[in-house]
């Protein structure tokens, strides 16, 4: 049975931290799962935890009138789900949905948050790695946005 | 050596041989390249002046046959014609039919062929049916031509053969190579350049060469070599050019050129061509045609979504690398002969001379 | 002096005339026909070439090899963009559209012997990957591991969904993304080079890609990363064609003729030109 601090490194957002800072993570983690088809969180509510995935896909979702449920992002495992727990009014902007039975590492926002104003150190060194992630997830929706495959493609 | 008279003997044994003559004519006010039913259609007494964004004939002093250089037309019109039908055929319903255009009947003598324009033909024979497919049309045209070179004593002011090692004079590829001499007697220098050139001088009245006539031929192309009104330094062309794909002056020219396609219509060996499918209005008969296309339109890198080259800088630098620079890996040779048509016939002067040569100036000082 | 003809009869403009044996819907504007000859055998495409394909009296266009038939039909996924796609997906079963080829290069499939192989298509960029995909699956063993990761914009724009599923089953490691998915899309919503993620490769691996030029350009980075180099990349290029033979010039990028040299390139050959703005 592996302890909480090993499994978060498992993620590669936090491939490679420090024991240490690796603790402190783990000392605002529990485990959580959800069966397919639960959701973990709704546009709009208070976005306070966020997930590390072990197993399953989870699908970030939202409505539009008209459309329905667009699913805008998948999230697989060693990815993280969720950010608007890092800055305020932290609430969530999306639907979050359990594709396939899901095992994660829930992570408390706050507890996090409080632990890393304390400690900058560990703030610092999440920060560099979000920061990361988020970029290259910027990128990528960007050329999502390019829309590309309407025409002048190969073949 | 002939002279005036062996000039129109030539002309009528190539016609009873079955060649359509072809040759530069005075019309329009301009020299151009048209069927020559007698050597008196010659323009006797003319020649042209160019210069950047002009071109105009003028009349001698003498009455040389081949006083000039190139006007607008070169020998693609009968090559390469900017309209050709390649095939047509009839629908039945079923799977059509398709009758392939024969080429002309009677074959061309070029007479009056210029170096530069011989080592256009060449370039284009390699384009054309030089790699894994032929072009039926061209090879069909091309084959048994009658080539009547002339040398160029006189250059034009834009004229850059011997910096493209096309000319003044042709060495071979040839049936016959003229020079000219106007001087106390009117006569020709006749070189021959094959069995059916020395086959069809026995048809015309001529005397041997002697080493006077013959030193004072070579003079005269000595002398054109020297007076080339332009040059190219072409040592290390190409990799300049495609090293500097964002030089400024691409931008400069840019402001200046109009994309009329004027220099490719002019230029010999500019070949790009596009293919039209027609059909008549009754849907039974169709038609697919070759016609003349130039990388200055949008259409030419047309590809679904658009044009891969919108701007008129990408445009004129495609033409540009490629005739100097591209045509080497595509081809294996230069695609510019010096023939000097696309600086005269540019609108607005565009010398691709003085373009190559600012392109590999260095772009040191900050105020260039 | 006079040239030595290399004359063919009938010449290379001219169409061989082909029945449509059959014909189907891919998505909202893509159509895949199946085409047998009137008379004598069909031509003989490698993967990666592509025919030129008459609409009589419309026009003509370049379109790759997708697949072949019974009786080496050929096989063409065409996408309506214009006047003479439009009429090429239009024909119905019977009708007669003329072919001209096969011409150009071909998908490495021999060079990639022995070799991770990752196939990574985009859009419709799947259509000339297929026989690709064909030719490794059938000597299987002759390659490592194989992966083909396919993106598209939404569920619907993903062609022969039906062989996707035939190929997974069949033990292929098929990976799909779409840019925006609805709750019935259970695979993954997101740009295709995140399918590289967890994919593992030895050295030096070949990868095949198809699509949109940008996206080609941005997976190759994610490509070298994954341990394929730039000299066994190999994309399949497109641009203007008229004659597919070399003698129209429409199809210059820089010194490469894509018709005759190309349109399958390694990035090496390609990947500088491709950075040149308009060229």
């Amino acid at each position: 049975m592996r302890t909480l601090d090993q499994v978060v490194l498992e993620a590669r957002v936090f491939a490679g931290l420090d024991d240490t800072f690796a603790e402190q993570l783990a000392g605002c983690s529990q485990t959580a799962g959800f069966e397919a088809g639960d959701t973990l969180f709704r546009e709009g509510e208070p976005a306070d935890v966020f997930y590390v995935l072990r197993r399953g896909r989870v699908a970030l979702e939202l409505y539009v009138p008209g459309r329905g449920e667009l699913t805008i992002e998948t999230i697989d495992p060693g990815s993280v789900v969720g950010w608007s727990w890092l800055f305020p009014p932290h609430l969530w902007h999306f639907d979050a949905r359990a594709v396939a039975p899901v095992r994660a590492v829930a992570v408390d926002g706050a507890c996090l948050r409080g632990k890393c104003e304390q400690d900058p150190a560990l703030g610092y060194e999440l920060m560099q790695r979000f920061s990361a992630v988020l970029l290259e997830r910027l990128n990528a929706t960007r050329l999502r946005l390019a829309d590309l495959y309407g025409g002048g493609h190969g073949g | 050596m002939i002279r005036l008279d062996g000039l129109s003997r030539l002309v009528g044994a190539l016609q009873a041989r079955g060649y359509q003559v072809v040759g530069p004519k005075l019309r329009e006010g301009a020299i151009l390249y048209d069927e020559l039913a007698s050597a008196d259609e010659l323009p006797a007494g003319w020649t042209e002046i160019h210069d950047p964004g002009s071109y105009r004939v003028e009349r001698r002093d003498d009455d040389a046959r081949f006083g000039f250089t190139v006007g607008p037309h070169s020998w693609k019109q009968f090559l390469l014609p900017s309209r050709v039908r390649l095939w047509r055929a009839r629908v039945n319903g079923g799977a059509p039919e398709i009758e392939e255009e024969p080429p002309p009947e009677k074959p061309f003598a070029f007479f009056g062929v210029r170096s530069c324009d011989l080592a256009a033909i060449g370039i284009q024979d390699r384009v054309l049916t030089g790699g894994r497919y032929a072009d039926h049309d061209y090879a069909a045209r091309r084959e048994g031509i009658f080539v009547v070179v002339v040398d160029c004593a006189e250059p034009g002011r834009l004229c850059f053969c011997d910096s493209m090692g096309t000319g003044p004079s042709a060495e071979s590829g040839f049936d016959l190579a003229l020079t000219e001499l106007v001087g106390d007697e009117h006569r020709f220098l006749v070189r021959i350049g094959s069995e059916r050139g020395a086959e069809i001088m026995e048809d015309v009245p001529h005397e041997d060469a002697n080493p006077a006539d013959r030193d004072e031929a070579s003079t005269l192309v000595d002398n054109a070599r020297a007076s080339m009104g332009r040059t190219l330094d072409t040592e290390g062309l190409k990799e300049d050019i495609l090293q500097n794909l964002e030089h400024p002056r691409w931008d400069e020219v840019a402001d200046r050129c109009l994309s009329c396609g004027n220099c490719t219509l002019v230029c010999p060996t500019c070949f790009c061509v596009g293919v039209e499918d027609t059909a008549d209005l009754t849907g039974e008969t169709i038609e697919r045609t070759r016609v003349w296309n130039s990388c200055f339109s949008l259409d030419h890198s047309y590809v679904a979504g658009g044009s891969v080259r919108q701007s008129g800088r990408s445009r004129y630098r495609q033409w540009m690398t490629h005739k100097l620079a591209t045509w080497h890996d595509q081809f294996g040779t230069s695609g510019c002969v010096g023939c000097g048509r696309c600086i005269a016939w540019c609108p607005v002067g565009i010398d691709i001379t003085e373009e190559a040569a600012a392109i590999r100036e260095e772009v040191g000082d900050a105020n260039a | 002096m006079a040239v030595e003809p290399l004359l063919v009869s009938p010449g290379p403009m001219v169409p061989e005339p082909y029945v449509v044996r059959s014909r189907g819907r891919e998505t909202a504007d893509t159509w895949t026909i199946e085409l047998e000859p009137v008379a004598g055998e069909a031509i003989d495409p490698e993967p990666g070439q592509f025919a030129m394909l008459t609409a009589y009296g419309v026009g003509e266009v370049p379109i790759s090899l997708s697949g072949r038939g019974e009786g080496g039909s050929l096989i063409h996924t065409i996408r309506d963009v214009g006047a003479v796609t439009a009429e090429l997906c239009r024909i119905s079963r019977g009708g007669t559209i003329g072919v001209r080829g096969p011409f150009g290069t071909t998908w490495p499939l021999e060079d990639a012997r022995g070799a991770d192989v990752v196939v990574l298509a985009g859009g419709l960029g799947l259509a000339p990957l297929r026989p690709a995909v064909e030719g490794l699956l059938a000597e299987r063993d002759s390659y490592g591991r194989v992966f083909l990761l396919y993106g598209a914009r939404t569920p619907g724009d993903l062609l022969y969904p039906q062989q996707l599923e035939d190929w997974r089953a069949e033990g292929l490691d098929v990976r799909l993304t779409v840019d925006a998915g609805t709750r019935s899309w259970l695979d993954r919503v997101g740009f295709v080079s995140a399918l590289l993620d967890d994919v593992t490769l030895d050295e030096p691996a070949v990868a095949l890609v198809c699509g949109p030029e940008v996206m080609m350009r941005v997976t190759i980075g994610a490509l070298q990363q994954r341990g394929v180099p730039p000299a066994r990349t190999y994309v399949s290029l497109e641009r203007s064609m008229s004659c597919g033979i070399g003698h129209c010039g429409h199809c210059q990028l820089g010194p490469i003729l894509i018709c005759r040299d190309g349109p399958v390139f390694t990035w090496d050959e390609v990947g500088g030109l491709l950075a040149v703005r308009e060229l």
